[in-house]
């Protein structure tokens, strides 16, 4: 088991807004994380990468309980996330963005690697290697995102709405890349509103709403459950 | 966008380009004599020529001595530089950073001067320190004071960070004033240390009637924290700064200890404020609780902000503008004597920054990264996002 999430909660402020969410991702899949606005998917995600504490649970990453370790460390066992919506350094450029994606890292021959393998995935941030995040579109800045977490050679991949504000084609074209980038071995953990391609795309996935894991199930197998589909399918 | 934005980016752009198009000798070359110009200017032999050409307005101040103008220049110019790590770098608002400049002057003070409470009540001292080494003791004091300050409140960010830092200038000044049994109030610290050497004719060269060697040394510190500002802000250091002002939850993401940095640059800029407040009570020789008003905390920034915050040449012009300028109007002869330019200064600063917020928010001299990271929190507050 690669990641193991048990029974946490999660607070802000007075607010719960995680009421015991237990889940799994094993090695080497792609597990979705479905759920309508406010259910509770980025902040499930901030407790896995650490930008927020947990209240009480546990989250253990590869048999260890990181649940008390500093989120710049959990970068280094391995976790990578790539944040919701405007994530990148708008006035670094596109080099620099994906300089820090590989902040941790000292190799600098796997390094510059890994920058041919982003640039292979997205050729557009090739094309636009010195611009800056700023002045990239909406498309090419979550292109980025999600390059740039790649860069520290994650074990566990996190994306937070890879698909937020995108255009029917370039969801499409930014979901075949996660598969390849799954395919090429890294887990990924995928949080959700865009259900029909993350449940088409996932091995397993996980249904949220209020907080808590209402369902959980194979890609295929929610793909074709009735209250799924009438819930965030939009199909009665 | 205005025309005049227009014209001011294109000559900018134009200037900007030419500069880094030429050898990098002649770069070298002209930054040498441009130094040399700097070390030179403050003789009246040299600068009594510096006039507006055609008309005969004088470049330099008649109503307070030029090379005292320039002197509190420089250590205007040491703060804003010390501000720009803290806030031009890392972005953390400090909005009490005159504090520092305070830990430093007081240090001093204490240790350097003959009437120091320290040598006539206590005891501690048996007698007044020389004035450079107090010089490293008042820097590690601020540096000290900067980590204190900001172990339990670097914490918070944003607006929150703001206040705190507002509440830790106020009370140094507040103690500062109140207390007694050591800082003595408002009386304050009299006879304060210079720094040391004499001439070859037996006069010492930090005396209180000439200037210029302060001037002197303030330039060659300002020279020098350059250094280590260009050099901190390329290194791994720099970039982890970068990344938390644009964006610290990416940046912790990327797996930047983001608490550490940002102490750092606290720390960094605390010492660098303490410096200039050690330079200051060495030239002023007077220290007391009057001059850490708030005004001069938010003076400072409202300097780094005018320059361009996050850039060195934006900090340095920022902090030479508001403390030459105001001085340099009130030598002006057709300015009657009734107006005194000081007492509006915060006014007219006040609206230059509230024009420039909207024309040109990164300052005079920009940093490029930074006119990027404004547009795109812009587009963050149309849009709604947070």
């Amino acid at each position: 088991m690669l990641l193991e999430i048990d029974n946490i909660t999660l607070l802000y402020g007075r607010i719960q807004a995680l009421h015991g969410i237990s889940m799994q991702v094993e090695q080497g899949e792609i597990v979705a994380l479905i759920g309508a606005n406010g259910a509770g998917k980025s902040t499930t995600m901030r407790a896995i990468s650490g930008l927020r504490p947990i209240a009480s649970g546990r989250i253990m990453f590869e048999g260890e309980d990181i649940s008390n370790v500093r989120a710049d460390l959990r970068v280094i066992r391995g976790i990578s996330q790539s944040p919701e919506g405007r994530g990148v350094f708008p006035g670094m450029t596109v080099r620099e963005n994906l300089d820090m994606g590989a902040y941790t890292r000292k190799d600098s021959a796997a390094i510059a690697q890994d920058l041919d393998r982003v640039m292979d995935l997205f050729p557009r941030l090739k094309e636009r290697e010195r611009q800056q995040g700023g002045t990239l579109s909406g498309g090419e800045q979550q292109m980025l995102a999600v390059g740039r977490a790649l860069m520290s050679r994650p074990k566990l991949l996190l994306l937070d709405e890879p698909s937020m504000g995108l255009a029917p084609m370039l969801i499409q074209q930014i979901f075949t890349i996660i598969t390849e980038i799954n395919q090429q071995g890294t887990t990924v953990l995928v949080v959700e509103q865009n259900a029909q391609q993350a449940l088409s795309r996932a091995h397993r996935a996980y249904v949220l709403e209020t907080g808590n894991i209402v369902k959980s199930g194979t890609g295929p197998d929610l793909l074709h459950d009735p209250a799924v589909k009438a819930a965030y399918l939009g199909v009665a | 966008m205005t025309s005049a934005q227009n014209w001011w980016k294109r000559t900018s752009n134009t200037v900007g380009s030419a500069w880094r198009g030429m050898p990098k000798w002649v770069r070298i070359l002209a930054t040498l004599l441009f130094v040399a110009f700097l070390y030179i200017l403050p003789n009246k032999e040299f600068y009594e020529y510096l006039n507006i050409p055609g008309v005969w307005i004088p470049l330099y101040t008649t109503g307070v001595e030029f090379p005292s103008a320039l002197f509190f220049a420089t250590w205007m110019i040491l703060l804003t530089l010390g501000l720009n790590i803290v806030c031009g770098y890392a972005g953390l608002l400090d909005l009490g950073f005159f504090g520092f400049f305070a830990v430093g002057a007081y240090t001093v003070a204490l240790l350097t001067s003959p009437d120091s409470k320290l040598i006539t009540e206590y005891h501690w001292l048996e007698s007044p320190w020389p004035w450079l080494v107090t010089v490293p003791i008042a820097v590690s004091l601020a540096l000290l004071s900067g980590v204190l300050l900001g172990w339990p409140t670097l914490r918070l960010r944003g607006d929150y960070l703001a206040i705190v830092t507002l509440g830790f200038a106020e009370v140094i000044r507040i103690i500062a004033r109140n207390q007694d049994w050591i800082l003595n109030g408002d009386r304050g610290i009299t006879r304060v240390g210079h720094p040391p050497g004499k001439w070859s004719d037996g006069k010492a060269i930090f005396g209180i009637l000439d200037t210029r060697p302060y001037y002197w040394l303030g330039l060659t510190l300002i020279i020098l924290v350059i250094f280590v500002s260009r050099n901190l802000v390329r290194s791994r250091v720099g970039r982890a700064w970068i990344a938390i002002r644009e964006d610290e939850d990416a940046a912790e993401l990327m797996g930047v200890p983001t608490f550490k940095f940002k102490l750092w640059a606290f720390a960094m800029g605390a010492s660098i404020g303490g410096l200039s407040g050690t330079l200051w009570a060495g030239q002023n020789s007077f220290v007391n609780s009057s001059t850490f008003s708030l005004e001069n905390s938010i003076l400072v920034l409202a300097a780094l902000l005018l320059g361009g915050a996050g850039s060195i040449g934006g900090a340095i012009l920022g902090g030479f503008l508001v403390v030459y300028v105001p001085e340099w109007l009130r030598s002006l002869p057709f300015l009657p004597e009734s107006i005194d330019v000081n007492k509006y200064r915060y006014l007219v600063f006040g609206i230059i920054l509230v024009v420039m917020m909207i024309f040109k928010p990164g300052g005079i001299w920009p940093n490029r990264r930074r006119v990027e990271e404004y547009k795109d929190r812009a587009k963050e507050v149309a849009v709604g996002v947070v």
